[in-house]
């Protein structure tokens, strides 16, 4: 590039980009955290959840294929950790039903800054590093909850870690709204029937969303072979049409983004009690990391130490032991809270 | 998402109004907040005709 470019590059950069603070709009874009463990099997079918990596979904609709996700060691310099695919049942019969891939949603309230839907809009860039055990074709896409909208491009891996990155035009049409649901879908497709793709693709083009335009036709089946892999890490959505380098993180602060939406103990937890009749109940109060999105869903491992969980706000929730406990007063359990989108 | 014996839980000694239901094998509590993604499904279900929640007892 020449010393022009540059400059030109550079300043385009600093008219349309946001160079200080935080860049990145995806959370855990390093795959650095994964509270509920660091591998799958088995998903597929009908999977629609959280498994492995934080604010990473599953996203499978019918399909007879079968991977583990897990989270794995890159070999990527500076990038210890990816979200790794490995397709362990394949499945060459695509029913037109059938749509596999991941994703994270974002909510609206931090999308704001994007100015959807008005006539300052802004691109928004999407980049990240992936790799596969040989070359693919996939799409991405942008998917506007509020307003029923997307925008989607495909991209190649190789048997190399490559960054892609996509520039997403703005989009003057359907403002975002400024609340904790989702708004923003971005979803990497890697199996899709003709519901999906039967339609007509369109590259970086905003518009209503059609379910048979949103996956390019011509892409590779990632269930085509067992031998299947997808790897990615380095995940970063930004304002403004250039991809900067990475946003590294701290272990911690991305762990309490993450905390927002999910939270589990590591150990059977002891809780705080405010009510006790030993021969009746006990009450406890565990007051959570950080104020969750919503107020979470309660689950546990072990029955016996808590008869009730209710979460009546996004900071805390409590616990009802039951008549049985005479012999031990205090409630304890070992939970997760889920306040994802 | 897979959810079963869905039953209101109310009045107890916590005074508040939750789910209780099994979701994808797991016995959860769930709020009755809108913005929860289970309690968003169980409604959905429910309006499918394909889940009903049981009283409180």
């Amino acid at each position: 590039m020449s010393k022009a470019a540059e400059l030109a590059k550079m300043g385009e950069v600093l008219t349309n980009s946001q160079i200080g603070g935080r860049r990145n709009i995806i959370i855990n874009g390093a795959m650095q955290v994964a509270q509920r463990g660091t591998s799958a099997s088995g998903l597929g079918g009908t999977n629609n959840d959280y498994q492995t990596v934080d604010r990473f979904k599953i996203i499978a609709v019918g399909t007879a294929g079968r991977v583990t996700m897990s989270q794995a060691d890159s070999g990527l310099n500076g990038f210890k950790k990816c979200l790794k695919l490995q397709v362990t049942t394949a499945d060459t019969s695509i029913a037109s039903g059938e749509l596999f891939g991941i994703s994270q949603a974002i909510e609206g309230q931090d999308l704001q800054q994007l100015k959807k839907g008005t006539s300052d809009a802004e691109k928004v860039t999407l980049s990240y590093y992936v790799k596969g055990n040989a070359a693919a074709n996939y799409t991405v896409e942008i998917s506007d909850a509020d307003n029923t909208r997307h925008n989607t491009q495909s991209f190649s891996v190789t048997t190399d870690w490559t960054r892609v990155v996509h520039t997403f035009a703005a989009d003057t049409t359907g403002a975002l709204d400024n609340d904790n649901a989702t708004s923003f879908q971005i979803a990497w497709w890697l199996h899709a029937g003709s519901d999906f793709n039967g339609g007509t693709f369109t590259e970086n083009t905003w518009a209503s969303r059609t379910n048979a335009n949103r996956v390019d036709s011509n892409d590779t089946s990632f269930f085509d072979s067992t031998s299947r892999t997808f790897e990615i890490t380095g995940v970063q959505l930004e304002v403004g049409s250039q991809a900067t380098a990475f946003e590294h993180r701290s272990f911690g602060e991305e762990e309490q983004l993450c905390q927002r939406y999910y939270f589990q103990t590591l150990a059977v937890y002891y809780m705080n009690t405010y009510g006790n009749n030993p021969s009746t109940y006990s009450l406890g109060l565990y007051v959570l990391p950080t104020g969750m999105r919503a107020n979470p869903t309660v689950t546990h491992s072990d029955t016996s130490q808590g008869t009730s969980f209710s979460s009546s706000a996004n900071d805390r929730f409590s616990v009802l032991l039951g008549a049985n406990n005479s012999s031990d007063s205090a409630p304890r359990a070992n939970f997760q809270a889920d306040a994802e989108l | 998402m897979i959810i079963k014996d869905a039953q209101y839980k109310e009045k107890n000694i916590i005074n508040k109004k939750y789910i209780i239901a099994t979701i994808d094998g797991k016995v959860s509590s769930v709020p009755l907040d809108p913005d929860n993604r289970h309690y968003a499904e169980i409604l959905k279900q429910v309006a499918e005709g394909t889940l009903t929640i049981k009283d409180a007892e």
